[in-house]
């Protein structure tokens, strides 16, 4: 840079320049407070609040003793059948889009709908599930919680599969049914292996996403204060107690909820971050 | 995206008849008919959750008419639904959300597109991302217990004395500073979709040909003048796809505005006032709703709820489709 006066109008726009670049730090250091901030109140809300009881005991009655045993197993049931309902059928769609459809009306129709329902509300969901569900058979139950929380998982693997399906260099395919194998076998056998980080990527992230979701269990699953292993039943778990708990106006049970929730966003945040640094070696969008 | 045009050119023919195998063309054809159902089971989905909300909501749909979406009724004793109220709340503290995560977005993607140094891009993407990996039902607690608080001690005071006495905005701000309301809602639904209007941002800010920005430097551009005079007008549309889809994320978002909205079914000028929003109501009162026309009315809601963002999502959708054309 030469030290010779400078052109006011070179001098107005470098200002402008400095100004606005300090404002985009800012703005990013204003992004970043909240996270911090976020994190923080949970860590230390719910760090007090955790003791063993909290893995030994179920969820109690006001003012008593008491953890969150049986919200804990709901939960980890319903995101297991919701893996178990989601995870297939969205593997063979995103494998569908990109072996079959590729870029034809109906696959690009498909990848349309399924980015909208990537984005749906969740309540909206909930809502679904409740009317082919609960209507149906009359009564709240963890299979409905689950359903939810699988449809909520399906357009994430759709989309993460038929991503990671594409990355996969033809000539890996082409190798294959050079061999004769039919089509199926190369993709059940050399594509999937291939792309296997990048499937479990999706159903990972997916169960990061489900892990927390409430508002379409309210009217699934609901809640269940006792100890309960029959998925025709209502079920307990973490989100929807935290909810209740969390607007109740016990002292204890604020606690219990805080616990609760640094349990899961713990359980969230490490999920996410390990998928994108282990399995994720380049993000794509 | 490139990457799919050049598979779908070159790709290997899908026709199982080619092999001449019969068992083997069975089993293909057995395997594209399975991925082409579960393909088949997305549209299905959503069609199926339109349809039957459409379906349990019409009872109030023809009960109402068009006053369920004009009045401001809401007595589930007298049976008289409107929702108008949880309407005007759910566009109103989705518009602040969108005046608070707008310009932090495009500043944090400005951020990451010029001034951060390379090797700290990766980690502040990814912290920043994290924020929308936070499950919602925290974002409420948080917004409950410490937001709701800190607004009513220290922000809302602030905010009354100083704005509630301008010209025609004043009435906005004229209200008791309790710290639950549209304008703490609002600010935690800005701060929720921060996440994904600014990744989508950064991305398409990181997508545009070198050559362009380069050229731009060359004739002596400063960084800020490249962003808003080349970087913003080449992708202008896929920046406005990245605000529908935060939009859209705004307005069906539940749990955080369920603990801080204060579920008021009045109606209120005012910011600082409690107030409602579609999805809000809907958690708070549906598994209370005890007569079917009340169920209805909710499920009604949802109707309107599911229309509306998937009409935003779309016009996201496709906002973001334009650029990615634009970019073969």
């Amino acid at each position: 840079m030469s030290r010779q006066p400078m052109n006011p109008i070179v001098r107005r726009r470098q200002i402008t320049n400095a100004i606005a670049l300090v404002m985009a730090t800012g703005a990013t250091l204003f992004g970043l407070l909240w996270l911090v901030w976020i994190l923080w109140t949970t860590v230390t809300q719910g760090a007090s609040a955790l003791s063993p009881a909290l893995f030994t005991q179920m969820t109690p009655p006001p003012g008593e003793e008491g953890g969150l045993l049986n919200a804990f197993y709901g939960s980890a049931v319903m995101i297991l059948l919701a893996i178990v309902v989601g995870t297939p059928i969205g593997i063979l769609a995103g494998t569908y889009l990109s072996e079959f459809g590729k870029t034809s009306v109906l696959a690009e129709t498909i990848r349309f709908i399924n980015d909208i329902l990537l984005s749906a509300p969740s309540i909206v969901v909930g809502l679904f599930i409740y009317e082919l569900v609960v209507t149906t058979t009359g009564h709240f139950s963890g299979y409905a919680g689950g359903l939810a929380l699988g449809m909520i998982l399906l357009p994430v693997v759709v989309r993460t599969t038929d991503e990671a399906l594409r990355l996969i260099p033809n000539q890996l395919r082409e190798a294959g049914l050079a061999l004769g194998l039919p089509q199926w076998k190369v993709v059940g056998y050399v594509i999937y292996r291939s792309a296997s980080t990048g499937i479990a990527t999706g159903v990972l992230l997916g169960v990061a996403r489900i892990s927390g979701e409430t508002a379409p269990l309210l009217f699934t699953a609901l809640n269940n204060q006792y100890w309960s292993t029959d998925l025709s039943a209502p079920m307990a778990n973490v989100p929807v107690v935290i909810f209740q708990y969390a607007m109740s106006p016990y002292d204890s049970w604020h606690a219990l909820a805080w616990a609760g929730a640094f349990v899961v966003t713990a359980f969230v945040l490490a999920l996410s971050i390990a998928v994108r640094l282990f399995l994720r070696p380049r993000s794509f969008k | 995206m490139s990457s799919a045009t050049i598979t779908s050119e070159q790709g290997a023919p899908a026709t199982p008849e080619r092999t001449g195998q019969p068992a083997a063309a069975t089993g293909d054809r057995l395997f594209r008919l399975l991925t082409g159902g579960a393909a088949w089971l997305v549209l299905i989905l959503l069609l199926g959750a339109a349809g039957s909300m459409a379906w349990g909501g019409r009872e109030a749909f023809q009960t109402f008419g068009w006053s369920f979406i004009t009045s401001k009724d809401w007595d589930a004793v007298g049976h008289q639904f409107g929702a108008l109220v949880p309407i005007y709340g759910t566009i109103v503290s989705s518009v602040i959300a969108m005046i608070v995560a707008v310009p932090i977005s495009f500043g944090i993607a400005t951020f990451l597109a010029e001034v951060a140094p390379r090797w700290m891009r990766g980690p502040i993407g990814m912290a920043i991302e994290l924020l929308a990996a936070v499950p919602s039902i925290i974002y409420g607690m948080w917004g409950l217990f410490v937001f709701a608080p800190f607004m009513s001690e220290h922000v809302e005071p602030w905010v009354t004395e100083h704005w509630a006495t301008l010209p025609v905005i004043g009435v906005l701000f004229d209200g008791p500073p309790i710290g639950i309301g549209m304008l703490t809602a609002g600010i935690i639904l800005g701060i929720m979709t921060i996440p994904f209007i600014s990744s989508v941002m950064r991305d398409v800010f990181q997508a545009i040909p070198p050559a362009l920005r380069e050229s731009a430097f060359a004739l002596g551009a400063t960084p800020w003048e490249v962003v808003c005079k080349v970087t913003l007008p080449h992708t202008r549309s896929a920046v406005m796809g990245a605000i529908f889809l935060g939009l859209g994320r705004a307005l069906g978002e539940t749990m955080a505005v369920t603990f801080v909205l204060g579920n008021a079914h009045d109606f209120s000028l005012s910011l600082l006032m409690p107030g409602n929003s579609i999805a809000a109501a809907i958690a708070n009162e549906f598994t209370e709703a005890d007569s079917p026309i009340y169920h209805s009315a909710l499920i009604a809601l949802g109707f309107l709820l599911f229309v509306v963002t998937f009409i935003v999502l779309a016009i996201a959708k496709f906002m973001l489709l334009r650029i990615e054309r634009k970019g073969r």
